[in-house]
């Protein structure tokens, strides 16, 4: 046959092996079927460490109770035993190293979320105790009155 | 030249050909018989939701938010509280503010209309909470449709997406019947709740499970028989979001009414 014929071909052929070069150079190693078979496990499985590396913010008040006893133990005895700190004082991170402080969120709006009365029967929500905003010292700080590691207590002014 | 008996020979070996599906002249790979068999491991991750407990506080949502670096305003989020507020009169309203990140502060049902709807306390049948996430499915749709292999699950059963390798064609948005995944506005790749991971995987809870003071949300190994989650959902009477599609979702809620989509 002639050349003009067998041309086209080297070029395709060509074009092929570009594809599959560049399929071995680019694709990594470890992409492939892993557990959950070829519908579900097609994937780099290197991804999976990554996920796990992601750093934690929040520490649980496990992390706190050591150096912050005395507000642990008042809590504990408190009907609030069961927020956990990082609720309203932010995310921990590295604390104390970083950041040193952490700020504190003492907006209404934050005791707001389970203290503004909804009369809600099927819900755990109208069992809890509270207030009309609009008309319960509106503006003020919750915690001028209130202690929130035990709201049971007086606040000490 | 062709005879009649060559040409019926012929004809029928190449009927015979083409019947053969393609898929039986796969080479057999062990590695992935086996994965396919049911073989399970020692970890599968489920959650259970209570919807009694559940109060609408959204402390779930703000940590959520924060533990995954998903942009504090932008209005997506990996998980979310609605609540369902049913009248005497048989009307149905359900809002979600924000995803409820802020809670639930207010009686005005927020249905993105002006002005919000009011519900009078006294017209009230029933009003509950639910917080939603990713069901991490056993047959996850979102994963099926996916071109390129960046979203998958693991052998514990959750689904996670590879944002090196996603696209970000949006299949798998569309594709999940849930609604839990969404665009990440930093990353712009395809972004959901992977059950915290990160925190899962060396011994801790998630994020929202965590910051949820009423023990609403918890997350347990369906595996392991002596997890007091899947006591629950073994011996209690436990619902999954829609059943129909067969996606076999693996986030279980207590609590359960039929309002809830």
């Amino acid at each position: 046959m002639k050349n003009h014929v067998w041309r086209p071909l080297y070029v395709v052929l060509g074009v092929v092996a570009l594809i599959v070069l560049a399929r071995t150079v680019l694709v990594p190693k470890d992409f492939g079927v892993w557990e959950r078979g070829y519908m579900y496990g097609w994937h780099r499985k290197g991804n999976e460490a990554d996920w796990k590396k992601v750093k934690v913010k929040y520490k649980t008040t496990s992390y706190c109770k050591d150096c912050h006893e005395d507000k642990y133990n008042d809590l504990q005895k408190s009907p609030h035993a069961a927020i956990m700190c990082e609720n309203c004082h932010g995310p921990a991170f590295n604390h104390p190293e970083d950041p040193p402080t952490l700020t504190i969120d003492r907006h209404r709006e934050l005791c707001l979320r389970c203290h503004s009365r909804l009369p809600y029967k099927t819900s755990g929500r109208g069992a809890i105790r509270g207030i009309d905003p609009a008309t319960h010292n509106p503006e003020e700080e919750c915690t001028l009155c209130h202690y929130p590691h035990n709201p049971k207590r007086e606040v000490s002014k | 030249m062709i005879t009649r008996r060559s040409f019926c020979k012929k004809a029928l070996l190449v009927a015979g050909g083409l019947a053969i599906p393609l898929s039986a002249m796969e080479v057999f790979d062990p590695r992935r018989l086996h994965a396919e068999k049911d073989a399970p491991g020692k970890v599968r991750w489920v959650f259970l939701v209570d919807t009694y407990k559940c109060v609408g506080c959204g402390f779930c949502v703000k940590a959520c938010k924060t533990e995954n670096e998903v942009p504090y305003d932008a209005n997506v989020t990996r998980t979310w509280v609605e609540r369902y507020i049913t009248t005497k009169d048989g009307k149905q309203y359900i809002d979600s503010p924000k995803g409820a990140r802020d809670g639930f502060i207010s009686a005005k049902i927020d249905q993105g209309e002006e002005p919000p709807a009011e519900v009078r306390n006294e017209d009230i049948d029933k009003a509950f909470f639910v917080p939603k996430l990713c069901n991490q499915c056993d047959n996850p749709p979102c994963v099926q449709v996916c071109p390129v292999g960046a979203t998958y699950q693991t052998e514990d059963g959750v689904v996670l997406v590879d944002r090196s390798w996603c696209i970000g064609c949006g299949y798998c948005i569309m594709g999940c019947p849930y609604g839990v995944r969404f665009f990440h506005p930093v990353y712009h790749v395809a972004e959901k709740c992977n059950f915290c991971y990160h925190r899962i995987s060396q011994g801790m809870k998630t994020a929202c499970v965590d910051a949820c003071p009423f023990g609403a949300r918890r997350i347990g190994n369906i595996r392991d028989p002596n997890d007091p989650v899947t006591k629950i959902i073994m011996t209690e009477r436990v619902g999954v979001l829609k059943e129909e599609y067969g996606t076999k979702p693996q986030v279980f809620y207590l609590g359960f009414s039929k309002e809830v989509k």
